[in-house]
Protein backbone atom coordinates (compact mmCIF):
# COMPACT_ATOMS: atom_id res chain seq x y z
CA UNK A 1 0.00 0.00 0.00
CA UNK A 2 1.59 3.47 -0.68
CA UNK A 3 1.81 6.01 1.47
CA UNK A 4 -1.63 7.81 0.54
CA UNK A 5 -3.45 4.62 1.25
CA UNK A 6 -2.06 4.83 4.54
CA UNK A 7 -3.52 8.03 5.62
CA UNK A 8 -6.87 6.56 5.99
CA UNK A 9 -5.85 4.54 8.33
CA UNK A 10 -4.67 7.42 10.53
CA UNK A 11 -6.42 8.41 13.81
CA UNK A 12 -8.11 5.50 15.42
CA UNK A 13 -8.00 3.13 12.77
CA UNK A 14 -11.26 1.90 11.67
CA UNK A 15 -12.54 -1.41 11.12
CA UNK A 16 -11.51 -3.26 7.70
CA UNK A 17 -13.34 -2.85 4.92
CA UNK A 18 -16.29 -5.18 3.73
CA UNK A 19 -14.48 -6.33 0.85
CA UNK A 20 -11.49 -6.63 3.28
CA UNK A 21 -13.07 -8.48 5.71
CA UNK A 22 -14.93 -10.80 3.45
CA UNK A 23 -11.47 -11.53 2.16
CA UNK A 24 -10.39 -11.82 4.98
CA UNK A 25 -13.48 -14.81 6.04
CA UNK A 26 -12.64 -16.33 2.73
CA UNK A 27 -9.14 -16.60 3.68
CA UNK A 28 -9.89 -18.13 6.82
CA UNK A 29 -12.28 -20.86 5.05
CA UNK A 30 -10.28 -21.50 2.88
CA UNK A 31 -7.33 -22.56 4.95
CA UNK A 32 -8.97 -24.26 7.41
CA UNK A 33 -10.74 -26.30 5.53
CA UNK A 34 -7.01 -27.24 3.60
CA UNK A 35 -5.28 -27.15 6.84
CA UNK A 36 -8.21 -30.08 7.77
CA UNK A 37 -7.33 -31.75 4.65
CA UNK A 38 -3.80 -32.03 5.24
CA UNK A 39 -4.53 -33.13 8.89
CA UNK A 40 -6.58 -36.08 7.46
CA UNK A 41 -3.85 -36.82 5.11
CA UNK A 42 -1.13 -36.42 7.69
CA UNK A 43 -3.50 -39.23 9.59
CA UNK A 44 -3.36 -41.37 6.75
CA UNK A 45 0.02 -41.20 5.77
CA UNK A 46 2.78 -43.76 6.85
CA UNK A 47 4.75 -41.88 8.46
CA UNK A 48 2.46 -39.20 10.00
CA UNK A 49 1.18 -41.87 12.76
CA UNK A 50 4.68 -42.59 13.61
CA UNK A 51 5.59 -39.02 14.42
CA UNK A 52 2.16 -38.00 16.32
CA UNK A 53 3.05 -41.25 18.47
CA UNK A 54 6.66 -39.69 20.05
CA UNK A 55 3.53 -37.75 22.11
CA UNK A 56 2.44 -40.99 23.20
CA UNK A 57 5.55 -42.58 24.09
CA UNK A 58 6.53 -39.37 26.23
CA UNK A 59 3.29 -40.13 28.17
CA UNK A 60 4.90 -43.27 29.53
CA UNK A 61 8.05 -42.00 29.87
CA UNK A 62 7.23 -39.05 32.00
CA UNK A 63 4.38 -40.65 33.96
CA UNK A 64 6.70 -43.42 34.99
CA UNK A 65 9.51 -41.15 35.98
CA UNK A 66 6.91 -39.26 38.06
CA UNK A 67 5.03 -41.66 39.89
CA UNK A 68 5.96 -44.16 42.25
CA UNK A 69 6.56 -47.99 40.32
CA UNK A 70 3.93 -49.13 43.30
CA UNK A 71 1.90 -46.18 44.06
CA UNK A 72 -1.72 -47.21 44.20
CA UNK A 73 -4.75 -46.26 42.52
CA UNK A 74 -6.82 -44.05 44.38
CA UNK A 75 -9.62 -46.67 46.50
CA UNK A 76 -13.52 -45.60 46.74
CA UNK A 77 -15.79 -46.22 49.55
CA UNK A 78 -18.97 -48.01 49.16
CA UNK A 79 -21.27 -45.27 48.63
CA UNK A 80 -19.44 -44.43 45.40
CA UNK A 81 -20.25 -47.39 43.74
CA UNK A 82 -21.99 -47.27 39.78
CA UNK A 83 -25.09 -48.79 40.33
CA UNK A 84 -24.54 -50.70 37.37
CA UNK A 85 -20.87 -51.88 36.25
CA UNK A 86 -21.30 -50.94 32.36
CA UNK A 87 -20.57 -53.74 30.02
CA UNK A 88 -18.25 -52.06 27.24
CA UNK A 89 -17.23 -54.23 23.91
CA UNK A 90 -17.98 -57.88 23.85
CA UNK A 91 -20.64 -58.32 26.56
CA UNK A 92 -21.36 -62.16 25.28
CA UNK A 93 -18.40 -64.13 23.82
CA UNK A 94 -19.72 -65.76 20.36
CA UNK A 95 -17.90 -68.86 20.53
CA UNK A 96 -19.06 -72.36 21.58
CA UNK A 97 -16.24 -73.51 23.84
CA UNK A 98 -16.67 -70.57 26.04
CA UNK A 99 -20.66 -70.72 26.36
CA UNK A 100 -20.27 -74.45 27.13
CA UNK A 101 -18.28 -73.27 30.39
CA UNK A 102 -20.61 -70.33 30.70
CA UNK A 103 -23.74 -73.14 30.85
CA UNK A 104 -21.74 -75.06 33.39
CA UNK A 105 -20.76 -71.86 35.88
CA UNK A 106 -16.82 -72.66 35.07
CA UNK A 107 -16.76 -75.40 36.78
CA UNK A 108 -14.83 -76.89 34.05
CA UNK A 109 -12.66 -73.92 32.79
CA UNK A 110 -8.73 -73.45 33.88
CA UNK A 111 -6.97 -70.63 33.26
CA UNK A 112 -3.65 -72.02 31.59
CA UNK A 113 -0.37 -70.12 32.65
CA UNK A 114 2.78 -70.95 30.32
CA UNK A 115 5.11 -69.20 28.02
CA UNK A 116 8.16 -68.35 29.60
CA UNK A 117 7.80 -69.80 32.77
CA UNK A 118 9.26 -72.96 34.97
CA UNK A 119 6.41 -74.09 36.20
CA UNK A 120 3.41 -74.00 33.77
CA UNK A 121 -0.01 -74.27 35.76
CA UNK A 122 -3.54 -74.67 35.05
CA UNK A 123 -6.01 -73.41 37.77
CA UNK A 124 -9.77 -73.88 38.23
CA UNK A 125 -11.67 -71.02 39.61
CA UNK A 126 -11.71 -73.13 42.64
CA UNK A 127 -8.09 -73.37 42.69
CA UNK A 128 -8.15 -69.37 42.09
CA UNK A 129 -10.65 -68.71 44.57
CA UNK A 130 -8.71 -70.65 47.06
CA UNK A 131 -5.74 -68.22 46.73
CA UNK A 132 -4.86 -65.14 48.62
CA UNK A 133 -7.49 -62.55 47.66
CA UNK A 134 -7.42 -59.18 46.99
CA UNK A 135 -10.93 -56.83 47.08
CA UNK A 136 -10.57 -53.42 45.62
CA UNK A 137 -13.27 -50.30 45.01
CA UNK A 138 -12.14 -48.55 41.74
CA UNK A 139 -12.66 -46.06 39.27
CA UNK A 140 -12.55 -47.63 35.41
CA UNK A 141 -12.00 -45.50 33.22
CA UNK A 142 -12.69 -46.05 29.38
CA UNK A 143 -10.49 -44.78 26.26
CA UNK A 144 -14.36 -42.95 24.91
CA UNK A 145 -14.47 -40.75 28.25
CA UNK A 146 -16.65 -42.09 30.81
CA UNK A 147 -15.70 -43.69 33.98
CA UNK A 148 -17.81 -46.42 36.22
CA UNK A 149 -16.94 -47.45 40.18
CA UNK A 150 -16.65 -51.08 41.24
CA UNK A 151 -15.88 -53.37 43.86
CA UNK A 152 -13.80 -56.14 42.02
CA UNK A 153 -12.09 -59.36 44.18
CA UNK A 154 -9.57 -61.38 42.63
CA UNK A 155 -5.95 -63.05 42.45
CA UNK A 156 -3.02 -60.75 43.08
CA UNK A 157 -1.42 -61.47 39.38
CA UNK A 158 1.95 -61.60 41.11
CA UNK A 159 0.72 -64.63 43.05
CA UNK A 160 -0.19 -66.39 40.16
CA UNK A 161 3.32 -65.68 38.89
CA UNK A 162 4.88 -67.35 42.02
CA UNK A 163 3.19 -70.50 41.44
CA UNK A 164 5.27 -70.41 37.52
CA UNK A 165 8.17 -68.93 37.91
CA UNK A 166 8.57 -66.63 35.30
CA UNK A 167 11.83 -67.02 33.47
CA UNK A 168 15.04 -64.53 33.16
CA UNK A 169 13.88 -63.72 29.81
CA UNK A 170 10.16 -62.86 30.57
CA UNK A 171 9.64 -59.15 29.89
CA UNK A 172 5.53 -59.37 28.88
CA UNK A 173 1.76 -60.82 30.37
CA UNK A 174 -0.18 -61.71 27.40
CA UNK A 175 -3.89 -62.36 28.12
CA UNK A 176 -5.50 -64.42 25.81
CA UNK A 177 -9.20 -64.21 25.57
CA UNK A 178 -12.30 -66.23 24.21
CA UNK A 179 -14.48 -63.44 22.53
CA UNK A 180 -13.96 -63.13 18.93
CA UNK A 181 -13.62 -59.44 17.45
CA UNK A 182 -14.04 -59.98 14.31
CA UNK A 183 -15.27 -62.43 11.10
CA UNK A 184 -11.45 -63.44 10.71
CA UNK A 185 -11.97 -64.70 14.07
CA UNK A 186 -9.34 -62.80 15.88
CA UNK A 187 -9.59 -62.65 19.05
CA UNK A 188 -9.16 -60.47 22.05
CA UNK A 189 -5.93 -59.99 23.47
CA UNK A 190 -3.68 -57.67 26.02
CA UNK A 191 -0.54 -57.03 26.89
CA UNK A 192 1.47 -55.70 30.15
CA UNK A 193 5.01 -55.65 31.69
CA UNK A 194 6.22 -56.89 34.37
CA UNK A 195 5.83 -53.69 36.45
CA UNK A 196 2.37 -53.46 35.87
CA UNK A 197 1.97 -57.26 36.85
CA UNK A 198 3.59 -57.21 40.27
CA UNK A 199 1.72 -54.10 41.09
CA UNK A 200 -0.26 -55.28 44.07
CA UNK A 201 -3.65 -54.23 42.79
CA UNK A 202 -2.96 -56.14 39.25
CA UNK A 203 -5.79 -58.51 40.36
CA UNK A 204 -7.34 -61.51 38.41
CA UNK A 205 -11.30 -60.58 39.27
CA UNK A 206 -13.40 -62.87 39.66
CA UNK A 207 -15.96 -60.54 41.71
CA UNK A 208 -17.57 -57.75 40.76
CA UNK A 209 -19.82 -55.51 43.59
CA UNK A 210 -19.69 -58.96 45.87
CA UNK A 211 -21.08 -61.68 43.19
CA UNK A 212 -19.72 -63.79 40.59
CA UNK A 213 -18.37 -61.95 38.05
CA UNK A 214 -21.23 -61.42 34.84
CA UNK A 215 -20.43 -62.59 31.57
CA UNK A 216 -21.25 -58.84 30.91
CA UNK A 217 -18.24 -57.47 32.75
CA UNK A 218 -15.79 -60.59 31.63
CA UNK A 219 -16.57 -64.04 33.15
CA UNK A 220 -14.73 -66.03 34.60
CA UNK A 221 -11.90 -63.60 34.74
CA UNK A 222 -11.07 -60.02 34.06
CA UNK A 223 -7.87 -58.69 34.55
CA UNK A 224 -7.63 -55.12 36.45
CA UNK A 225 -4.89 -52.79 35.60
CA UNK A 226 -5.72 -50.06 37.87
CA UNK A 227 -3.48 -47.16 36.60
CA UNK A 228 -4.34 -47.88 33.05
CA UNK A 229 -7.48 -47.30 30.54
CA UNK A 230 -10.32 -49.96 30.05
CA UNK A 231 -9.32 -51.72 27.13
CA UNK A 232 -5.93 -52.89 28.98
CA UNK A 233 -8.26 -55.02 31.56
CA UNK A 234 -9.10 -57.88 29.29
CA UNK A 235 -12.14 -59.91 30.11
CA UNK A 236 -12.76 -63.71 29.38
CA UNK A 237 -9.23 -64.68 30.05
CA UNK A 238 -8.28 -67.96 28.73
CA UNK A 239 -4.29 -67.94 29.04
CA UNK A 240 -1.99 -66.05 30.48
CA UNK A 241 0.95 -66.14 28.35
CA UNK A 242 4.95 -64.82 29.51
CA UNK A 243 6.98 -63.73 26.53
CA UNK A 244 10.28 -61.38 25.79
CA UNK A 245 8.35 -59.65 23.15
CA UNK A 246 4.40 -59.54 21.61
CA UNK A 247 5.72 -58.99 18.17
CA UNK A 248 4.78 -62.71 16.80
CA UNK A 249 0.83 -61.71 18.91
CA UNK A 250 -1.95 -60.64 16.92
CA UNK A 251 -0.96 -57.51 14.91
CA UNK A 252 2.20 -57.00 17.00
CA UNK A 253 1.33 -54.09 18.66
CA UNK A 254 0.71 -55.84 22.01
CA UNK A 255 -3.23 -55.93 22.38
CA UNK A 256 -6.52 -56.03 20.15
CA UNK A 257 -7.19 -52.62 20.03
CA UNK A 258 -3.71 -51.53 19.61
CA UNK A 259 -3.51 -53.07 16.63
CA UNK A 260 -5.53 -50.62 15.73
CA UNK A 261 -3.71 -47.97 16.44
CA UNK A 262 -4.29 -47.28 20.38
CA UNK A 263 -1.53 -46.88 22.36
CA UNK A 264 0.24 -49.79 23.98
CA UNK A 265 0.44 -48.12 27.32
CA UNK A 266 -2.96 -46.53 28.82
CA UNK A 267 -1.88 -44.96 31.43
CA UNK A 268 -3.59 -41.53 30.08
CA UNK B 1 9.40 1.86 27.92
CA UNK B 2 12.22 0.56 29.91
CA UNK B 3 13.00 -2.22 26.87
CA UNK B 4 15.87 0.15 25.28
CA UNK B 5 16.74 -3.12 22.93
CA UNK B 6 13.45 -3.36 21.66
CA UNK B 7 13.29 0.22 20.96
CA UNK B 8 13.55 1.29 17.41
CA UNK B 9 12.92 4.39 16.53
CA UNK B 10 12.84 3.83 12.69
CA UNK B 11 10.53 6.68 10.76
CA UNK B 12 8.48 5.42 7.65
CA UNK B 13 6.38 8.94 7.47
CA UNK B 14 7.94 11.29 5.37
CA UNK B 15 4.87 14.12 5.12
CA UNK B 16 5.43 17.31 6.12
CA UNK B 17 2.83 18.47 8.71
CA UNK B 18 0.36 19.83 6.48
CA UNK B 19 1.32 18.48 2.97
CA UNK B 20 -2.13 17.20 2.71
CA UNK B 21 -5.04 20.07 2.07
CA UNK B 22 -4.05 21.34 5.59
CA UNK B 23 -4.59 17.97 7.60
CA UNK B 24 -1.20 17.93 9.77
CA UNK B 25 0.31 14.79 9.27
CA UNK B 26 1.49 13.16 12.60
CA UNK B 27 5.06 11.32 12.95
CA UNK B 28 4.65 8.37 12.14
CA UNK B 29 7.59 4.98 12.96
CA UNK B 30 8.04 1.64 13.68
CA UNK B 31 9.49 0.01 16.05
CA UNK B 32 10.16 -3.45 17.12
CA UNK B 33 6.85 -4.37 19.63
CA UNK B 34 7.52 -8.35 19.80
CA UNK B 35 10.87 -9.75 20.14
CA UNK B 36 11.42 -13.01 17.83
CA UNK B 37 11.10 -15.83 20.68
CA UNK B 38 7.57 -14.07 21.20
CA UNK B 39 6.68 -14.12 17.55
CA UNK B 40 7.45 -17.59 17.13
CA UNK B 41 6.23 -19.12 20.35
CA UNK B 42 2.90 -17.11 19.82
CA UNK B 43 2.60 -18.69 16.35
CA UNK B 44 3.25 -22.10 17.66
CA UNK B 45 1.03 -21.71 20.52
CA UNK B 46 -1.67 -20.58 17.74
CA UNK B 47 -0.97 -23.96 15.81
CA UNK B 48 -0.74 -26.35 18.99
CA UNK B 49 -3.82 -24.64 20.95
CA UNK B 50 -6.40 -25.02 17.39
CA UNK B 51 -5.13 -28.84 17.05
CA UNK B 52 -5.46 -29.32 20.99
CA UNK B 53 -9.01 -27.97 20.42
CA UNK B 54 -10.27 -29.63 17.06
CA UNK B 55 -8.60 -33.04 18.87
CA UNK B 56 -10.10 -32.74 21.70
CA UNK B 57 -13.73 -32.81 20.13
CA UNK B 58 -12.22 -35.90 18.47
CA UNK B 59 -12.44 -37.24 21.94
CA UNK B 60 -15.33 -35.88 23.25
CA UNK B 61 -17.07 -37.01 20.37
CA UNK B 62 -16.14 -40.57 21.63
CA UNK B 63 -18.40 -40.34 24.23
CA UNK B 64 -20.50 -36.84 24.03
CA UNK B 65 -21.51 -36.78 27.27
CA UNK B 66 -20.29 -34.25 30.11
CA UNK B 67 -21.11 -35.39 34.10
CA UNK B 68 -19.92 -33.89 37.29
CA UNK B 69 -18.91 -36.14 39.81
CA UNK B 70 -16.37 -39.54 40.39
CA UNK B 71 -17.83 -41.45 37.88
CA UNK B 72 -20.38 -41.21 35.18
CA UNK B 73 -22.61 -43.63 36.31
CA UNK B 74 -23.40 -41.88 39.79
CA UNK B 75 -27.22 -41.58 39.52
CA UNK B 76 -27.05 -38.11 38.43
CA UNK B 77 -28.00 -36.76 34.82
CA UNK B 78 -25.06 -36.05 32.81
CA UNK B 79 -24.74 -31.89 32.50
CA UNK B 80 -24.69 -32.03 28.89
CA UNK B 81 -25.20 -34.82 26.26
CA UNK B 82 -25.05 -34.58 22.50
CA UNK B 83 -27.07 -37.33 20.57
CA UNK B 84 -29.60 -38.03 17.98
CA UNK B 85 -33.17 -39.25 18.21
CA UNK B 86 -34.43 -41.65 16.02
CA UNK B 87 -38.17 -41.21 15.11
CA UNK B 88 -39.88 -44.77 13.98
CA UNK B 89 -40.44 -43.21 10.31
CA UNK B 90 -36.68 -43.51 9.80
CA UNK B 91 -36.02 -39.71 10.37
CA UNK B 92 -33.93 -38.30 12.97
CA UNK B 93 -32.85 -35.01 15.02
CA UNK B 94 -29.66 -33.67 16.56
CA UNK B 95 -30.54 -33.20 20.44
CA UNK B 96 -28.43 -31.40 22.42
CA UNK B 97 -29.19 -31.82 26.28
CA UNK B 98 -27.90 -29.31 28.38
CA UNK B 99 -28.98 -29.10 32.39
CA UNK B 100 -31.74 -31.56 31.42
CA UNK B 101 -33.21 -28.66 28.52
CA UNK B 102 -33.64 -30.02 25.25
CA UNK B 103 -32.21 -28.02 22.14
CA UNK B 104 -32.97 -29.27 18.72
CA UNK B 105 -28.89 -29.01 16.79
CA UNK B 106 -29.39 -31.27 13.46
CA UNK B 107 -26.88 -30.14 11.38
CA UNK B 108 -24.35 -29.32 13.95
CA UNK B 109 -24.54 -30.90 17.20
CA UNK B 110 -25.52 -34.51 17.96
CA UNK B 111 -26.55 -35.08 14.68
CA UNK B 112 -24.43 -33.99 11.30
CA UNK B 113 -22.99 -34.61 7.75
CA UNK B 114 -20.20 -36.27 7.59
CA UNK B 115 -17.46 -36.04 4.57
CA UNK B 116 -20.02 -38.56 2.60
CA UNK B 117 -22.72 -36.07 3.15
CA UNK B 118 -24.70 -38.58 5.14
CA UNK B 119 -26.32 -37.50 8.18
CA UNK B 120 -24.52 -39.29 10.80
CA UNK B 121 -24.89 -39.46 15.09
CA UNK B 122 -21.87 -37.50 16.25
CA UNK B 123 -21.27 -34.76 19.10
CA UNK B 124 -19.25 -32.23 16.93
CA UNK B 125 -19.65 -32.13 13.35
CA UNK B 126 -16.55 -33.00 11.16
CA UNK B 127 -15.42 -30.00 10.16
CA UNK B 128 -14.93 -29.43 13.78
CA UNK B 129 -13.03 -31.95 14.55
CA UNK B 130 -8.88 -33.62 13.87
CA UNK B 131 -9.19 -36.42 11.91
CA UNK B 132 -12.85 -35.69 10.29
CA UNK B 133 -13.89 -38.89 10.51
CA UNK B 134 -14.86 -40.65 14.13
CA UNK B 135 -11.31 -41.74 14.31
CA UNK B 136 -10.50 -42.14 18.46
CA UNK B 137 -7.03 -43.59 18.19
CA UNK B 138 -6.13 -40.97 16.19
CA UNK B 139 -7.60 -37.98 17.61
CA UNK B 140 -5.46 -39.40 20.64
CA UNK B 141 -2.23 -39.17 18.67
CA UNK B 142 -2.88 -35.15 17.40
CA UNK B 143 -3.71 -34.53 21.22
CA UNK B 144 -1.69 -35.63 23.04
CA UNK B 145 1.49 -34.84 20.50
CA UNK B 146 0.89 -31.00 20.52
CA UNK B 147 0.01 -30.95 24.18
CA UNK B 148 3.92 -31.84 24.55
CA UNK B 149 4.36 -29.11 22.27
CA UNK B 150 2.09 -27.04 23.72
CA UNK B 151 3.41 -27.55 27.16
CA UNK B 152 7.05 -27.28 25.93
CA UNK B 153 6.23 -24.35 24.26
CA UNK B 154 4.65 -22.48 27.23
CA UNK B 155 7.03 -23.41 29.52
CA UNK B 156 10.24 -21.80 27.45
CA UNK B 157 7.86 -18.73 26.93
CA UNK B 158 7.76 -18.04 30.94
CA UNK B 159 11.15 -18.99 31.07
CA UNK B 160 11.84 -16.32 28.35
CA UNK B 161 9.58 -13.97 29.85
CA UNK B 162 10.75 -13.96 33.35
CA UNK B 163 14.51 -13.84 32.07
CA UNK B 164 13.93 -10.96 29.13
CA UNK B 165 11.54 -8.93 31.85
CA UNK B 166 9.16 -8.87 29.24
CA UNK B 167 6.97 -10.36 32.34
CA UNK B 168 7.93 -7.47 34.48
CA UNK B 169 8.39 -4.89 31.88
CA UNK B 170 4.95 -5.20 29.44
CA UNK B 171 2.78 -7.95 31.83
CA UNK B 172 2.97 -6.84 34.92
CA UNK B 173 0.45 -3.93 35.97
CA UNK B 174 1.99 -0.62 37.10
CA UNK B 175 0.49 1.43 39.84
CA UNK B 176 -0.51 3.58 37.31
CA UNK B 177 -2.49 0.51 35.50
CA UNK B 178 -4.67 -0.24 38.52
CA UNK B 179 -5.73 3.74 38.91
CA UNK B 180 -6.41 3.54 35.24
CA UNK B 181 -8.56 0.65 35.54
CA UNK B 182 -12.37 1.72 35.30
CA UNK B 183 -11.14 4.65 32.41
CA UNK B 184 -9.47 1.67 30.52
CA UNK B 185 -13.16 -0.44 31.20
CA UNK B 186 -14.66 3.01 29.52
CA UNK B 187 -12.31 2.87 26.58
CA UNK B 188 -12.60 -0.71 26.13
CA UNK B 189 -16.61 -0.89 26.23
CA UNK B 190 -16.27 2.44 23.49
CA UNK B 191 -13.79 0.50 21.70
CA UNK B 192 -11.08 3.50 21.55
CA UNK B 193 -7.83 2.75 21.61
CA UNK B 194 -4.88 4.58 22.31
CA UNK B 195 -2.47 5.83 20.23
CA UNK B 196 1.32 7.16 20.20
CA UNK B 197 3.63 6.36 22.45
CA UNK B 198 0.92 5.05 24.82
CA UNK B 199 0.04 2.48 21.99
CA UNK B 200 3.30 0.91 22.67
CA UNK B 201 2.01 -0.24 26.32
CA UNK B 202 -0.67 -3.09 27.07
CA UNK B 203 -3.57 -1.06 28.79
CA UNK B 204 -4.24 -2.87 32.10
CA UNK B 205 -7.04 -4.70 30.75
CA UNK B 206 -4.93 -6.68 28.21
CA UNK B 207 -2.45 -7.27 30.76
CA UNK B 208 -4.40 -8.78 33.41
CA UNK B 209 -6.56 -10.66 30.62
CA UNK B 210 -3.47 -12.01 29.30
CA UNK B 211 -1.82 -12.91 33.10
CA UNK B 212 -5.06 -14.84 33.96
CA UNK B 213 -4.80 -16.71 30.48
CA UNK B 214 -1.31 -17.87 30.90
CA UNK B 215 -1.05 -18.31 34.44
CA UNK B 216 -4.20 -19.59 35.17
CA UNK B 217 -6.78 -20.65 32.35
CA UNK B 218 -4.23 -22.28 30.51
CA UNK B 219 -2.21 -24.48 33.37
CA UNK B 220 -5.27 -25.22 34.41
CA UNK B 221 -6.51 -26.33 31.14
CA UNK B 222 -3.19 -28.86 31.31
CA UNK B 223 -4.07 -29.60 35.22
CA UNK B 224 -7.70 -30.81 33.94
CA UNK B 225 -5.95 -33.05 31.47
CA UNK B 226 -3.57 -34.35 33.71
CA UNK B 227 -6.41 -35.14 36.16
CA UNK B 228 -7.82 -37.67 33.48
CA UNK B 229 -4.72 -39.84 33.32
CA UNK B 230 -5.64 -42.81 36.01
CA UNK B 231 -1.33 -43.12 36.26
CA UNK B 232 -0.86 -39.51 37.13
CA UNK B 233 -3.97 -39.71 39.58
CA UNK B 234 -1.59 -42.15 41.35
CA UNK B 235 0.73 -38.91 42.34
CA UNK B 236 -0.99 -37.69 45.74
CA UNK B 237 -3.90 -40.05 46.49
CA UNK B 238 -7.30 -38.43 46.20
CA UNK B 239 -6.05 -35.12 44.47
CA UNK B 240 -8.69 -35.24 41.57
CA UNK B 241 -11.12 -34.86 44.27
CA UNK B 242 -9.85 -32.05 45.16
CA UNK B 243 -11.51 -30.61 41.58
CA UNK B 244 -14.85 -33.11 42.24
CA UNK B 245 -13.46 -36.27 40.86
CA UNK B 246 -12.11 -37.40 37.18
CA UNK B 247 -15.57 -36.91 35.67
CA UNK B 248 -15.41 -33.04 36.68
CA UNK B 249 -12.04 -32.99 35.39
CA UNK B 250 -13.49 -33.35 32.23
CA UNK B 251 -16.11 -30.78 32.56
CA UNK B 252 -13.33 -28.70 33.72
CA UNK B 253 -11.11 -29.50 30.76
CA UNK B 254 -13.61 -29.10 28.38
CA UNK B 255 -14.31 -25.59 30.10
CA UNK B 256 -11.57 -24.49 29.89
CA UNK B 257 -10.61 -25.17 26.64
CA UNK B 258 -13.99 -23.15 25.76
CA UNK B 259 -12.89 -19.91 27.59
CA UNK B 260 -9.59 -20.21 26.08
CA UNK B 261 -11.61 -20.21 22.81
CA UNK B 262 -13.40 -17.25 24.23
CA UNK B 263 -10.36 -15.56 24.85
CA UNK B 264 -8.68 -16.06 21.14
CA UNK B 265 -12.30 -14.73 19.54
CA UNK B 266 -11.79 -11.81 22.02
CA UNK B 267 -8.12 -11.45 20.97
CA UNK B 268 -8.80 -11.66 17.30
CA UNK B 269 -11.65 -9.09 17.71
CA UNK B 270 -9.80 -6.70 19.28
CA UNK B 271 -6.46 -7.07 17.45
CA UNK B 272 -9.12 -6.34 14.08
CA UNK B 273 -10.21 -3.26 15.52
CA UNK B 274 -7.17 -1.61 16.69
CA UNK B 275 -5.41 -1.64 13.35
CA UNK B 276 -5.64 -5.38 12.12
CA UNK B 277 -2.43 -5.31 9.73
CA UNK B 278 -0.35 -3.01 11.96
CA UNK B 279 -0.93 -5.46 14.67
CA UNK B 280 -0.48 -8.57 12.57
CA UNK B 281 2.51 -7.07 11.43
CA UNK B 282 4.18 -6.96 14.61
CA UNK B 283 2.98 -10.42 15.49
CA UNK B 284 5.42 -11.56 12.12
CA UNK B 285 8.13 -8.71 11.92
CA UNK B 286 8.06 -7.83 15.10
CA UNK B 287 7.45 -3.82 13.37
CA UNK B 288 4.42 -1.98 15.17
CA UNK B 289 3.68 1.37 13.60
CA UNK B 290 3.17 4.48 16.08
CA UNK B 291 1.31 7.42 14.89
CA UNK B 292 1.58 10.00 17.17
CA UNK B 293 -1.10 12.05 17.44
CA UNK B 294 -1.62 15.43 16.28
CA UNK B 295 -1.14 18.55 18.39
CA UNK B 296 -4.12 19.25 20.03
CA UNK B 297 -6.15 16.31 18.76
CA UNK B 298 -8.32 14.24 21.19
CA UNK B 299 -7.32 10.80 21.80
CA UNK B 300 -8.37 8.51 24.89
CA UNK B 301 -5.92 8.74 27.53
CA UNK B 302 -3.71 10.68 26.18
CA UNK B 303 -3.21 13.10 29.18
CA UNK B 304 -0.95 12.60 32.01
CA UNK B 305 0.55 9.21 30.66
CA UNK B 306 4.26 10.23 29.36
CA UNK B 307 5.64 9.87 33.00
CA UNK B 308 3.80 7.23 34.26
CA UNK B 309 6.99 4.43 33.94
Amino acid sequence: MNRHGRKRMRGSPPLPSAGRRSFILRLLAGSSALVLAGCDAVSRSSWGPKILRIGEAANLEIQRALTSKTALAQEFSESDLSPTFRSNGTDDPEDEDYQRHAQSQFRDWKLRIDGLVRVPAELSLADLRAMKSRTQITRHDCVEGWSAIGKWTGVPLREVLNIVQPSAAARYVVFHCADPMDESGARYYESIDLEDAHHPQTILAYELNGNPLPVANGAPVRIRIERQLGYKMAKYIMRVELVESFKHIGGGHGGYWEDQGYEWYAGT
Amino acid sequence: MPQSTQLEDNPIATGTPGDQAGVPVARRYRYVRHSWPVRAMHWINVMALVILLMSGLQIFNAHPVLYWGKSSYSGRPPLLHLYAEHAADGSSVGVTKFFGRQIRTTGVLGLSKDSDGELTERGFPSWLTIPGPQWLAMGRRWHFFFAWIFVINGALYIGYSIWSRHLSNDLEPTRHDWRSIGRSIVDHLHFRHPEGEEAKRYNVLQKLTYLAVIFGLLPFMVLMGIAMSPRMDTLLPGWVDLFGGRQSARTLHFISASLILLFALIHVFEALISGFWNNLRSMITGRYEIREPVTGARTPNATAERTAR
